[in-house]
């Protein structure tokens, strides 16, 4: 499995769409440290872009990747591989490139920046965190989709459509819910369904380590009771990674009984 | 005729007399190894009029009674110390001024407002170069009148809102100059009560636990330059008539119930010229009517205005929105009150004829605002995808926030 990650992470980085990624944060944080030169707003900023751009990039590049390297995928199949091997590898190799272009290309201008100095480090790290987490889910979800559909075209539609409810219609169904049922007390109800999608689960975590978090006012209280413990922490990591490993016992299931 | 001659001159030099007794009044020297070493023995000893100089030193006393017109300075800053036994100077005599005293540890009480100084029914009164620590109430003013209160720092260490009092406040008092004091960790900084034409200017106010300053039933008063930063929740103006407030910045105080300014029953009154920056809430406003909203400067608050009802009549002219999380928020469908000419750094539209002016309407109150202020739960949903793309299509087409809430004549730049 590590050969064939470590193949997949060359070859990523080998087609310059590593680079392309990277270049982009890297443009990204720098322009934004230049605009306004207080770190912690620029946190706010990117948190913004990450939320959203991170799951789609995930998305789009994984139904990609899975489509492409198709014929490579064949030959290694007729090897005396483990099939969970090749798939988990491949998405290994994918997640971990695009993480690490993450991670180095919004760290570098940050901590050239000055980040070290500031107390914003830990919100800024606890944004990479999320990140990664947020690109781990969306590319083992999209390898998910690539691999349950032949047709490219369909496969390529689910993963943007899957991004689609995600990020936006999610939210949507979210408030009119809300709306629908507020003569009901409804704070147990936000926080179950902020913490059941991932993009909303980052934001909300994100928010309430920055000053804006007095904005939420008492619902945010709420919110801070059950995220600012430790337990309350650690429940929600626990539903990232749970999020990042439902997507991979899928993968595996579908991979061993796939008909290729 | 001879006799008379003596008698005569006696009655010439008669105000004469009055006179150099008043101009030299007799001056006191406390001090501890002086005649005179006690404060109170040494009031009750002078005569009206006279001037007690209290040099350096510690003297331990309480329940200094001024009676008279007396002058009572320090000389570098000498400590009354009240042991927290109770007030420390209570003045009843009008024409007194107090001046360069260094007081510490008043008397805390739940069932007396000690203070540090307490004037009662008194006119003409000096308060000024004053240092007050560990207090309970500082400068309490009580039915005076015509008086200054100048240059004075309050230092107190408020924890909780119940044990704690205010830094100077004014009770049925009237005709007085607050200047250039500083207040900080007291309830409320300055604290006004049925007190009418009161002059607030300069002072700074910080980090009190409730509020910079606190208007309850007070009118025609005026309060300029100063500044109010990080206090439990900023300034509070209620049921209050005529006021005015210009040139006053309002800084960072920021908390779930905190706001800049909040303004409740106020009508009349005047508001500008003022900066409110990175308040929770720049100004938050019930039922107050036909009041003008002019040159302000709202930078980086949450809201910068949030309507809450009831108001009518209000002007907003010529006002900077920068930066704003809202700039407005807004509960109900009618509106009476006008925007014109504020510039509003979230403004996309074109001018096309260069005359400075926008040429498309702004419409201030966002989709999200509206439904935050119906469904307070929704604002969990702050900074999502969903929530930018439906502001967006409410601000082309308003369907839901008032039709009529708009500036007609957005600025194009930023009002200098």
């Amino acid at each position: 499995m590590l050969k064939i990650l470590k193949y997949s992470f060359y070859d990523l980085i080998r087609s310059r769409w590593s680079y392309v990624y990277f270049l982009f944060y890297l443009a990204l944080g720098f322009v934004l440290l230049f605009l306004n030169n207080d770190v912690s707003k620029a946190v706010i900023t990117l948190m913004n872009v990450i939320i959203v751009l991170i799951p789609l990039i995930g998305t789009i590049f994984g139904v990609m990747y899975y489509y492409n390297s198709r014929e490579f995928t064949e030959l290694l199949l007729a090897q005396p591989i483990k099939r969970s091997s090749i798939f988990l590898g491949q998405y290994f190799g994918v997640a971990g490139s695009l993480t690490l272009s993450l991670v180095l290309g919004l760290g570098i201008p940050f901590v050239l920046y000055g980040l070290l100095r500031s107390n914003a480090i830990f919100d800024f790290s606890l944004l990479l965190v999320t990140g990664a987490f947020l690109t781990f889910i969306f590319v083992g979800l999209s390898f998910v989709i690539a691999i349950s559909n032949e047709n490219k075209i369909k496969g390529f539609g689910y993963a943007v459509l899957l991004w689609l409810f995600l990020a936006v219609v999610y939210d949507g169904l979210f408030l009119m819910s809300l709306i629908v049922f507020e003569e009901y007390p409804l704070d147990t109800f936000s926080l179950v369904a902020t913490i059941l999608n991932p993009i909303d689960l980052s934001r909300i975590l994100i928010l309430l380590k920055l000053d804006i978090s007095a904005l939420l006012g008492y619902t945010g209280a709420i919110f801070k009771q059950f995220f600012g413990t430790n337990l309350g922490f650690l429940i929600s990591l626990a539903i990232l990674l749970l999020w990042t490993i439902l997507p991979l016992l899928g993968l595996r299931y579908k991979a061993g009984k796939k008909d290729f | 005729m001879p006799t008379s001659h003596p008698h005569y001159k006696f009655i010439l030099a008669l105000p004469l007399l009055l006179w150099t007794s008043l101009v030299w009044a007799k001056t006191w020297n406390v001090c501890d190894d002086c005649e005179h070493n006690s404060i109170k023995e040494t009031i009750s000893l002078a005569q009206p009029y006279d001037t007690l100089l209290v040099q350096k030193g510690t003297y331990r006393e309480f329940e200094i009674l001024v009676d008279k017109p007396l002058v009572i300075r320090g000389v570098g800053y000498p400590i009354v110390d009240g042991e927290k036994k109770g007030e420390i100077f209570r003045v009843t005599s009008d024409h007194v001024t107090l001046d360069g005293l260094f007081i510490i540890n008043v008397g805390v009480s739940y069932t007396k407002d000690n203070a540090a100084i307490r004037v009662v029914q008194s006119k003409n009164f000096l308060i000024q170069n004053m240092v007050l620590e560990q207090l309970f109430f500082g400068i309490y003013l009580e039915k005076s009148s015509h008086g200054k209160v100048y240059h004075n720092r309050i230092i107190g260490e408020a924890v909780d809102e119940y044990n704690s009092g205010n830094g100077i406040q004014l009770w049925y008092s009237s005709g007085i100059e607050v200047l250039k004091n500083h207040v900080q960790g007291t309830r409320d900084g300055i604290y006004l009560e049925f007190s009418d034409e009161i002059t607030i200017a300069e002072n700074v106010s910080m980090e009190n636990l409730r509020y910079g300053l606190h208007f309850m039933f007070s009118n025609n008063d005026v309060y300029t330059n100063n500044t109010f930063e990080n206090n439990g929740a900023g300034v509070a103006v209620m049921f209050s008539k005529f006021i005015t407030m210009r040139n006053n910045t309002f800084r960072k105080n920021w908390g779930t119930a905190a706001y800049g300014m909040l303004l409740k029953e106020i009508n009349d009154a005047e508001i500008s010229g003022n900066i409110f920056e990175e308040n929770t809430i720049g100004i938050n406003i019930e039922g107050s009517n036909r009041i003008k909203y002019n040159d302000n400067d709202f930078i980086g608050n949450g809201w910068a205005i949030r309507v809450i009802g009831a108001c009518y009549t209000n002007i907003f002219k010529g006002n900077n929105f920068l930066y704003n999380s809202f700039d407005i928020s807004y509960n109900s469908k009618l509106n009476d009150n006008v925007f014109e000419g504020n510039f509003w750094s979230s403004y996309t539209g074109y001018d096309l004829d260069k005359d400075g002016i926008g040429d498309v309407p702004y419409r201030p109150v966002k989709l999200f605002s509206y439904v935050v202020n119906r469904t307070p739960e929704t604002i969990v949903l702050l900074r999502s995808l969903f929530m930018d793309i439906i502001d967006f299509s409410e601000r082309v087409s308003p369907v839901f926030t008032p039709d009529n809430l708009k500036d007609a004549q957005p600025l194009m730049k930023v009002r200098s």
